[in-house]
């Protein structure tokens, strides 16, 4: 029977560690991230996960022992956050360029400087272009779910990839909530052993990994990461029903709240969904057309699912916890990649809020949905806007 | 008709067919130090080719791994420029839970070791994994075309210290990287070289052997950033021990009062108290060795600052616990 229990995000990704049952965890403990190393420690030290912990002294030196322990072919799991992600990001172009099904969970936090440990999406959203597949839960349990269904697509053949699953600082990482924990059992039926096909690191087989390669093989092998990108969408959808069959709870790309005669649907990640849906509820008590999409699914880039949601809405409003300069958030730029061919599209207003941690309350809803109204009614609007700035201090 | 054994095994792990330049001292240092781990491993385990590489960016990373091309026949991992050491942690600790017998070779040029990938050797050292470092030390990065490290000697030309107006060349001490590694108190490390070839092997086995981590620092030629004739690569390594400027040594579980020190030959007199070396007179001026490299050409045209060079040598050995005497050429 599976367990009911409370318990905050780290712990989920700690307890679905231990349910996927990795052979060897490296991690280096950064705020807010830190109980999930420490939990999977305990974990290890009762007997409770056969696994090898590596305490390693960095961030770089995690993810790298996770890529040596992936390329002698176990499954592997660490943890981190903002700067520590960071210092993997020259490694997590290696991981995916080599195909190494590596799972991280990220407890999303801003990025220095000012250092900040409260939350915003900037740490992953930078990584968008590693290769690696994204994942954003809204809550706890999805924190869990998230990270068994990260592992079963990184692992398929078509896919090899590795992935990472985030979850907002703070809100999510330090916040009790109910969880429910499923049997190991289902879950060993899902996920199954790690088991490569190919030769990795066998004195038996040897093979080369991680090669040079000249100009006339780069861009294939670039290409192959493309691909497998490419792949992961079919793959995802069929990982998401087979989890629905066997633990009940349903997961799509993008999940919409009421969006069928929305005007103006607000699509967002993470925990701010949420909120988002609160907020609809609230605006259509009111009488006004309103909708919530939130993106589980980041990278691959649910391109078909974008253009079926825009079909929806005359505006679609961003909210992003992330800053492209120049550009505005990430999404803004995805969206209208996705859309610009399309004949019939709706206006997109971008939407910069809650960085660092800051609140994002009914009243910055309300700021948003008003310029969002604007771009309804065909008057002059910004495409993009920082929502709760506190002018005084600029 | 009896076959003599030979010195070390005929089994090949690095394969002839790499990239590397003529006269490659480092090529030679990799293909000694497999064929010394084999047979450890053999004499280990059971089993020569228990083994599995992992090796930092570097030119003997880019020449022995151009796909769709290998010259390694042992299974071989690169990821990046600092992280071997890491790389070689999680390698080490996923064999340890399949169970397969054996141990991890990590491989690191100066530039890997001594200055990018210093914090995460001290790390896998510091965590005791199963795992050689072997540290092949050809002075500068000579991936990139010969820029200086913390591992080019004083005095010696890079083409990011060139001697000038203002420059005698690199005008920092070499770092000693194998110091750093005995600091870590781990069962093994070494100093070696090419130009001693029957001891280099010698300390690859005992290194494979150790429960543990080792450390092995090991003096190879390269041609093209020292200047020097192709074909000399052996001859100048051997002339670095017989000068003094590369010392031979040991150091077991961190033990600095008993650092083991090897002969320097090469007609050195040397001093025992209780089977340890405790002074050196060395025959030879560390001129021999340096007239033979380009990247000391000018030098000596600035004798002072081979004195200079020659105090570092004397300050080194003495933290070695060794008295030397090093000569100057006669006029």
């Amino acid at each position: 029977m599976p367990i009911r229990t409370v318990m905050k995000a780290n712990e989920a990704a700690a307890w679905a560690a231990k349910l996927a049952k990795p052979k060897v965890i490296a991690a280096f403990p950064i705020t807010p991230s830190t109980l999930v190393p420490e939990k999977i420690s305990e974990f290890v030290a009762n007997g409770e996960l056969d696994a090898e912990f590596i305490k390693v002294e960095s961030e770089h030196s995690a993810i790298s022992a996770c890529v040596g322990a992936s390329a002698a072919g176990v499954r592997t799991f660490t943890a981190t956050a903002s700067q520590g992600l960071a210092l993997m990001h020259e490694i997590l172009f290696i991981a995916a360029g080599m195909r190494l099904p590596i799972v991280i969970a990220v407890g999303n936090r801003a990025l220095s400087a000012p250092i900040n440990i409260w939350n915003d999406w900037q740490d992953t959203i930078s990584e968008r272009d590693t290769g690696w597949l994204q994942f954003y839960a809204e809550n706890n349990q999805e924190a869990l779910d998230l990270i068994l269904i990260a592992y079963k697509v990184a692992e398929d053949e078509r896919v090899l990839l590795p992935a990472m699953v985030g979850f907002d600082a703070f809100i999510l990482t330090h916040t009790v909530e109910p969880v429910e924990i499923p049997d190991q059992e289902l879950v060993d039926e899902f996920l199954g052993e790690y088991e490569p096909k190919h030769a990795y690191l066998d004195p038996k087989r040897p093979i080369t990994q991680g090669t040079l390669a000249f100009p006339a093989h780069y861009m294939e092998a670039r290409y192959k990461v493309w691909e497998a990108n490419e792949n992961a969408r079919k793959v995802i959808d069929e990982v998401f029903a087979e989890f629905e069959k066997k633990f009940g709870r349903k997961y799509q790309k993008i999940e919409e709240y009421r969006t069928d005669d929305a005007e103006i649907i607000f699509v967002t990640m993470g925990s701010l969904a949420g909120t988002v849906k609160e907020y609809v509820d609230h605006l259509r008590e009111k009488g006004v057309k309103a909708g919530a999409a939130k993106m589980t699914v980041y990278r691959p880039f649910p391109i078909e699912e974008v253009r079926e949601l825009a079909k929806k809405a005359k505006v679609l409003a961003l909210l992003e916890k992330n800053v492209t300069f120049s550009v505005g958030g990430a999404l803004f730029q995805d969206f209208s990649r996705t859309l610009v061919n399309e004949k019939e599209k709706p206006v997109i207003v971008d939407f910069i809020l809650g960085l660092g941690g800051r609140d994002v309350t009914f009243k910055d809803l309300d700021e948003a949905l008003a310029i969002a109204q604007k771009a309804l009614n065909g008057e002059e609007f910004d495409e993009v806007n920082w929502i709760g700035l506190r002018k005084e201090i600029l | 008709m009896a076959v003599r054994k030979p010195p070390v095994t005929t089994r090949e792990y690095w394969a002839p067919g790499h990239a590397a330049c003529a006269g490659c001292g480092c090529a030679t240092a990799l293909r000694l130090a497999t064929k010394a781990f084999s047979e450890a491993m053999e004499e280990k385990y059971g089993d020569p080719d228990a083994f599995a590489i992992a090796q930092a960016t570097g030119c003997m990373e880019v020449v022995s791994a151009v796909f769709p091309y290998t010259a390694w026949k042992a299974p071989w991992v690169h990821v990046a420029f600092e992280n071997a050491a890491a790389v070689a942690s999680g390698v080490e600790a996923a064999w340890k839970k399949k169970g397969l017998k054996g141990k991890i070779l990590a491989i690191g040029g100066d530039g890997g070791t001594a200055d990018i990938g210093m914090q995460a050797l001290s790390g896998m050292l510091e965590r005791w994994h199963n795992v050689v470092y072997l540290m092949y030390d050809n002075e500068a990065y000579m991936n990139t075309g010969i820029q200086r490290s913390s591992s080019t000697p004083y005095g010696a030309w890079t083409t990011t210290s060139p001697p000038g107006k203002y420059s005698i060349g690199e005008d920092k001490p070499k770092k000693w990287v194998a110091l750093i590694a005995a600091a870590h108190q781990i069962p093994y490390v070494a100093t070696a070289s090419i130009g001693n070839p029957f001891d280099f092997v010698r300390k690859m086995k005992k290194a494979a052997k150790v429960d543990g981590p080792a450390f092995v620092q090991v003096h190879c030629t390269c041609p093209t950033g020292w200047k020097s004739p192709l074909e000399k690569g052996v001859e100048i390594a051997r002339l670095a021990i017989e000068t003094g400027v590369w010392p031979l040594f040991e150091i077991e579980n961190g033990d600095f009062h008993n650092i083991k020190i090897q002969s320097p030959g090469g007609g050195a007199k040397v001093k025992r108290e209780g089977g340890k070396i405790v002074a050196i007179e060395f025959k030879k001026p560390i001129e021999e060795y340096l007239k033979l490299q380009g990247r000391f050409k000018h030098l000596f045209k600035q004798p002072e600052a081979i004195d200079q060079l020659r105090e570092q040598i004397k300050a080194m050995w003495k933290v070695l616990g060794v008295e030397v005497t090093l000569p100057k050429p006669e006029e």
